[in-house]
């Protein structure tokens, strides 16, 4: 009974979609939480205060800082996507506006992306078909929005062989055919 | 054509979406303005040949709305600002 009401990944299926293509594996992610946080106007310094005590890190632009349980990247001025593990943050906008207080409009987004972790020896040739970010020149940790196949996505840099990227949940089909089809044409 | 993002630094122009003629940002108010102005504010617009001012939105980056000063001749990009920081300096409270 309890296995029927497991939640479905965003291609409707039981188990995360993992694929492989010459040197490169996509890798769906399925236990990761996101929450979304910006400080309310000019409470900009609550929020930090609150954050720091939470353990929550609060990067400058275009960064991803890591983190246990909270790892985040900037998206705009004054605010952030939080990843956090599912299993232990499930009910995560919750849990951070009990730690952040009224400082910080919190909202959940775990259900509006799809996550794919990428891995290979290096990204750089599939990034080059696939955005229009300077992989290779980018440092590690770098995260930026940017366009996959129309797609608005998050792109992570992990390490040059390593990236996380976060699309739109409802076109998960069409980003993972975009990558799988980039990846194709490079193998 | 790049805009050079006062927080992200250069981003290719298809990143952002075109509003139009800074001047939109400061609108009259309804209730005091007269009917002229408000006409003026809804229907009027410059069409320089030379330095422009101009809204754009960085929808495929941060969603900041960004004053440009373009010259539409030359298409050279000579400033940029954040709108925000831009109505903060006028006294407004957004």
């Amino acid at each position: 009974m309890a296995d029927a009401l497991k939640a479905m990944t965003a291609f409707g299926l039981r188990e995360p979609k993992q694929v492989k293509i010459g040197a490169l594996s996509i890798k769906e992610l399925t236990d990761v939480a996101l929450a979304s946080v910006a400080a309310r106007k000019g409470r900009m310094a609550d929020l930090s205060r609150a954050a720091a005590a939470a353990g929550l890190p609060l990067p400058g632009p275009s960064t991803h800082a890591p983190g246990d349980p909270y790892s985040s990247f900037w998206v705009a001025p004054e605010m952030w996507l939080v990843e956090a593990p599912f299993a232990s943050h499930e009910l995560i906008a919750d849990m951070l506006r009990a730690a952040l207080g009224d400082g910080a409009s919190v909202t959940e987004q775990t259900d509006a992306w799809v996550g794919f972790d990428l891995t290979a020896d290096d990204l750089t040739a599939l990034m080059q078909r696939l955005c229009n970010v300077d992989f290779a020149m980018a440092p590690d940790g770098h995260a930026t929005r940017t366009v996959m196949e129309h797609l608005g996505v998050y792109l992570i840099k992990r390490g040059k062989g390593a990236a996380r990227v976060y699309g739109p949940r409802s076109s998960a089909e069409s980003l993972l055919h975009a990558v799988e089809a980039a990846a194709v044409a490079l193998a | 054509m790049i805009i050079h993002h006062p927080i992200l630094g250069p981003r290719d122009a298809q990143e952002f979406v075109y509003l139009g003629d800074a001047s939109l940002m400061d609108r009259p108010d309804g209730m005091t303005a007269g009917i002229e102005e408000f006409h003026e504010y809804l229907y009027q617009r410059g069409n320089p040949a030379g330095e422009h001012r101009e809204l754009w939105y960085h929808e495929q980056g941060d969603r900041s709305w960004l004053v440009v000063t373009r010259n539409t001749v030359t298409h050279e990009i000579t400033k940029v600002e954040l709108a925000r920081d831009v109505a903060r300096a006028k006294g407004r409270s957004k």
